[in-house]
């Protein structure tokens, strides 16, 4: 053999790579890697095999047995599966009712039914072929009934062709499951006996893979999607098997077809009997399926949770929110209360110092009296409006606590030279301080 | 072979050889020329030779002359019986023997009862199988060796991958009995490989070929590996439903209502066996016409009550009423596939075998099964096939050309299971290179169901600027990539549209079908398995090529060895088993 050209380049030496003599070797041949097999003992390639495999050797029966029984069988037995009991009553049917028969019995395929595949029919044909052929039973002398053949021949026919298949797979009432009745379903096993039904029309499916029923445990999204594709089922199910036979013969076309459009309507009609029919089937299954009600009630008591959650949330906020305003207007008040108080004792304090400057002041006039104006006998009133104007002017010149100072002074003093030395320190103090002018008083100087 | 006796073939030297297929329907017998295989015409220029045996006043007629006889003659008149040879009577079908002899049981085998001497006085004979088989056989290499000037001592015959050692040992000995040694028994696809890989032009390469025989009774389909011109037949389906009689019914009936149309009230000829006989003759005739022409005739003189019947067919008429079996057809074809654990993307080659074959609605339908690159191999797809009528005989010559010089006991020895039977590599070993966008690919260089020893070199290119190479050596698989197309939107109304069709599909709904529009693409791809080995080549020129040779040793061991082409040394090293 040539040897073939590869374009696509090889990769370039990794960095840092080596081996012994350049050579490393990493793994094995997988373990079931290789197989026994027959080639076959022909053309001139396998000529030069057989000499190297003999080379000079001669193998003995053993050898060939061993071999024999090492190597891949390609070829399997024909009488193999199908051998099931042929029931007396169907060995009598007429041909001529072939539409009435079932054909997976008639070839030994009940067990199957819709699942047999082609092999298996035609194997199953021919294994039948071989008992009932008339020419066989005629040559041992039995009658030539060929009535059982041709049913055989029959069921081979339709079964062997897809369309035809189908449309008796679409009326074989032996493949139906029946939906569980109450009292089935009394005793539990919902799931094991709804999963036979949805099996069983699943052989109906254009789409593949179907999804199967699932049990307690499936996962929402599982039930979901097998609600989701069997209420959407698309369905390849007809029903022409049904149809009523046309009139062969061509004198009668009109009859011929009123009875196609008669069948055409029976075949919509029943196809849109067997949509309900499912639809049904999948309402009672799913009023009865606990994992809906289970998640409703798990999807209902999340939302619930959610709604508990959030209402306690609000609330918290509420309350919260509802303390903070009560707060804000406590501390409101609180600081107007103090403010009001503050104002208030500031008013008395005022007021009180109103009365202390008021109570100092008569003090201070008061000591000038007590003086005498600082004359002997009945002072004038010239004198005493001097005196007083210069008492006046000191007071209008120092704030409350001067005054009081001042008063504290002269309280109790009668002495009218002692009260006249006050007076003189008093407005020395404030010509010192520059707030009356030299000679601005004028008798207490 | 369960052979009993002492075997007194010719001496290897004294052999004149041809190769013989003993068919069901049909027989052929070929001989090489300087390594050519011809087939041989017998003496009515026949290259398919009816296997059917007649006799009319004591004289015994074979081949398309008894066939004509099955109208006249039935009951004298013994056709497809090769299947019956070493079966008892209880696992044969009759069938295709209800219009001639009789099947019956005699003993542990099958038997006919015919009238094979001449006189009024003379009572039927019953022959065995056997009998019956020799007598053809008889006939067959008298043919034979009146062709080639002498006689024919010894032949390579064809028989199904499903005959048991007790149907060859049956036929060893009618054979034995017709003064015939075979050689050797091979089976019916590797002979049609072998007649397309011993043409003088076919390269031997590694190749899945899948051998479609579709016969007259039967259709056998295999699916074979070569390998180095080693052949290992991976996968086998039998079929009895879809054969060439069952296209021939379908013209039967098909002209059979024309002419009760045409003639109303006359009987149905399906129902007088003459008439029968007669309609079958010429519908197969109408049938081998439409192979060839567009058009063809059919007329029977007398088909009924002695009305004469002409009509014609065209062949888009006859691949209608004939589709439910051409679908047949596709069908055993792909299951042999699927059986063989492989996809239609690994198959390289479909060899169309069989009379059956030569319907061009078969060999365009099964193309349609396999994707472009897959070489369909028959008249009507490929102006060099070879005619599929021809291939068995041809590879039978061949086989025997090729063996004749060996003695019968080594032909024994070499052909049997210690020698037959050999492991096979079920993963693919090939090396990595990178593609255009540097990614690492499998490169195969040994093909899985590979029989071991086995050796098998590439030639890489080395990386652009040359240097140190890495040559890394690793299992590898396929698998198929499906890629679906892009959804269409038609969400909207199909549900209307549903329940619509679902009321009037017909036969014809898996035409409109819509599957076909949006069809999803799938490849083949290599998926890289574990690393056996790793060797470097250092150095490589720019622009140098690497070779890499491969041996997997019985032992599964795998020697390496690997060279820059046009350099000297290289490295070898080998992976233990
Ligand atoms: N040119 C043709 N076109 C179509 N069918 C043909 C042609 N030639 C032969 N046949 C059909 O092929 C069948 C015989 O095929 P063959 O390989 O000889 O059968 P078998 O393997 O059973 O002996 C018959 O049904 C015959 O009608």
């Amino acid at each position: 053999m040539d040897p073939t050209v590869v374009s696509l380049p090889l990769p370039t030496l990794p960095e840092g790579w080596a081996a012994e003599k350049d050579f490393k070797p990493v793994g094995k041949i997988t373990k079931d890697g290789t197989s026994q097999r027959t080639i076959e003992p022909v053309g001139p390639h396998f000529l030069a095999h057989a000499r190297r495999a003999r080379h000079k050797r001669t193998f003995s029966e053993d050898d060939r047995i061993q071999a024999q029984e090492r190597a891949k069988n390609v070829e399997e037995d024909n009488d193999s599966d199908i051998s099931e009991p042929e029931d007396p009553m169907m060995l009598q049917r007429e041909a001529k009712d072939w539409k009435s028969q079932d054909h997976y019995k008639v070839l030994g395929l009940a067990k199957y039914r819709h699942k047999a595949t082609e092999e298996q029919i035609k194997r199953a044909h021919r294994k039948k072929v071989l008992k009932h052929h008339p020419d066989k039973k005629a040559a041992a002398g039995r009658t030539e009934d060929d009535n059982f053949f041709k049913c055989i021949q029959k069921a081979t026919e339709v079964l062997l062709d897809p369309t035809k298949r189908r449309q008796f797979d679409s009326v074989d009432e032996e493949a139906d499951v029946e939906p569980p009745t109450k009292k089935q379903l009394a005793n539990g096993n919902f799931y094991k006996l709804w999963s036979r039904v949805f099996k069983a029309e699943a052989r109906f499916s254009k789409n593949h893979p179907v999804p199967t029923f699932g049990d307690e445990k499936a996962a929402k999204a599982d039930v979901e999607n097998f609600y989701n594709f069997w209420y959407n089922f698309d369905s390849w199910r007809t029903f022409e098997y049904l149809d009523e036979d046309v009139p062969d013969d061509n004198e009668n076309r009109d009859q011929k077809r009123h009875q196609e459009r008669k069948n055409l309507n029976a075949r919509k009609k029943k196809k849109a009997e067997d949509n309900a029919r499912l639809r049904k089937l999948l309402d009672d299954c799913s009023a009865g399926d606990e994992r809906i009600k289970r998640f409703r009630q798990e999807a209902s008591a999340a939302k619930n949770k959610k709604r508990f959650e959030r209402e306690a949330a609000e609330k918290k906020a509420a309350e919260e929110a509802a303390a903070k305003k009560a707060a804000e207007e406590a501390a409101a008040k609180e600081a107007e209360e103090k403010a009001k108080a503050d104002r208030e004792s500031n008013k008395k304090a005022k007021e009180a110092a109103k009365n202390a400057v008021k109570k100092n002041k008569r003090v201070l006039k008061g000591s000038v009296k007590d003086a005498n104006y600082f004359v002997e006998g009945d002072a004038s009133a010239a004198t005493i409006d001097a005196v007083l104007g210069d008492v006046e002017l000191v007071q209008g010149k120092i704030d409350p606590d001067e005054i009081a100072a001042l008063a504290g002074k002269l309280n109790g003093l009668k002495v009218s030279d002692e009260i006249k030395s006050v007076w003189k320190g008093e407005i020395a103090r404030l010509v010192a301080a520059g707030k009356l002018k030299e000679g601005e008083a004028k008798v207490l100087a | 072979m369960a052979d009993n006796g002492p075997k007194t073939g010719p001496a290897p030297g004294d052999r004149t050889v041809i190769g013989i297929t003993f068919g069901n329907s049909n027989s052929s017998i070929a001989y090489t020329v300087d390594d050519k295989a011809e087939v041989i015409a017998n003496e009515d220029g026949d290259r398919q030779i009816p296997t059917i045996l007649s006799y009319v006043d004591g004289e015994e007629y074979y081949g398309q002359q008894a066939k004509a006889f099955l109208v006249r003659n039935p009951s004298n008149t013994v056709a497809y019986f090769r299947d019956f040879l070493g079966k008892e009577f209880k696992s044969i079908d009759p069938t295709h023997n209800h219009a001639s002899a009789h099947p019956q049981e005699s003993g542990e085998t099958v038997a006919f009862t015919v009238k094979d001497k001449e006189g009024e006085e003379e009572t039927p004979s019953t022959l065995s199988v056997s009998e019956v088989s020799a007598r053809y056989l008889r006939r067959l290499v008298g043919s034979a060796s009146d062709y080639l000037g002498k006689k024919v001592t010894s032949a390579v015959v064809t028989v199904p991958t499903n005959f048991n050692d007790k149907q060859k040992a049956a036929l060893t000995a009618a054979a034995a009995a017709a003064d015939l040694e075979i050689l050797q028994f091979i089976s019916e696809p590797v002979a049609a490989v072998l007649a397309y890989d011993a043409r003088p032009e076919a390269q031997i390469a590694d190749k899945i070929v899948v051998v479609a025989e579709l016969g007259g009774t039967r259709s056998d389909v295999a699916v074979v590996a070569s390998r180095g011109g080693l052949y290992t037949v991976l996968a086998t389906v039998h079929d009895y439903e879809y054969a060439g009689v069952a296209l021939d019914k379908v013209l039967m009936d098909h002209f059979a209502k024309e002419f009760l149309k045409k003639n109303s009230g006359a009987a149905d000829p399906r129902e007088n066996a003459r008439s029968l006989a007669k309609l079958r003759f010429e519908s197969e005739a109408t049938k081998k016409a439409l192979s060839l022409g567009t058009n063809a005739s059919f007329s029977v003189e007398s088909l009924s009550a002695g009305i004469d019947f002409a009509s014609t067919i065209n062949r888009l008429r006859y691949e209608t009423i004939a589709r439910s079996v051409f679908e047949g057809f596709n069908r055993l074809v792909e299951s042999a596939v699927k059986k063989a654990g492989l996809d239609v993307l690994d198959v390289d080659e479909v060899i169309l075998s069989g009379g059956t074959s030569h319907t061009p609605r078969i060999a365009a339908n099964v193309s349609h099964i396999f994707p472009q690159t897959t070489r369909i191999l028959s008249p009507s797809t490929e102006t060099t096939a070879i005619n599929p009528s021809e291939l068995q005989a041809r590879g039978a010559a061949l086989q025997a050309s090729l063996i004749q010089e060996y003695d019968a006991e080594d032909i024994n020895q070499s052909t049997h299971a210690a020698v037959t039977t050999v492991p096979h590599i079920t993963n693919a070993i090939g090396v990595i290179s990178l593609s255009e966008s540097g990614e690492e690919v499998f490169v195969p260089i040994v093909p899985p169901e590979t029989a071991v020893p086995a050796r098998r070199t590439v030639l890489v290119a080395a990386p652009k600027d040359g240097g140190d190479v890495l040559v890394k050596i690793v299992e590898g698989n396929t698998h198929i990539k499906v890629t679906k197309p892009e959804p269409k939107t038609k969400e909207n109304g199909s549900k209307a549209a549903k329940v619509e069709d679902a009321g009037d599909s017909d036969d014809d709904s898996d035409f409109s079908d819509d599957d076909d529009d949006d069809e999803e693409k799938r490849e083949k791809v290599w998926k890289i398995g574990a690393t056996l080995a790793e060797a470097a080549l250092r150095g490589v020129k720019k622009g140098g090529k690497v070779e890499v040779t491969i041996n997997v040793n019985a032992d599964r061991s795998v020697m390496v060895t690997t060279r820059e082409v046009g350099g000297k040394g290289g490295v070898r090293g080998t992976v233990s088993a």
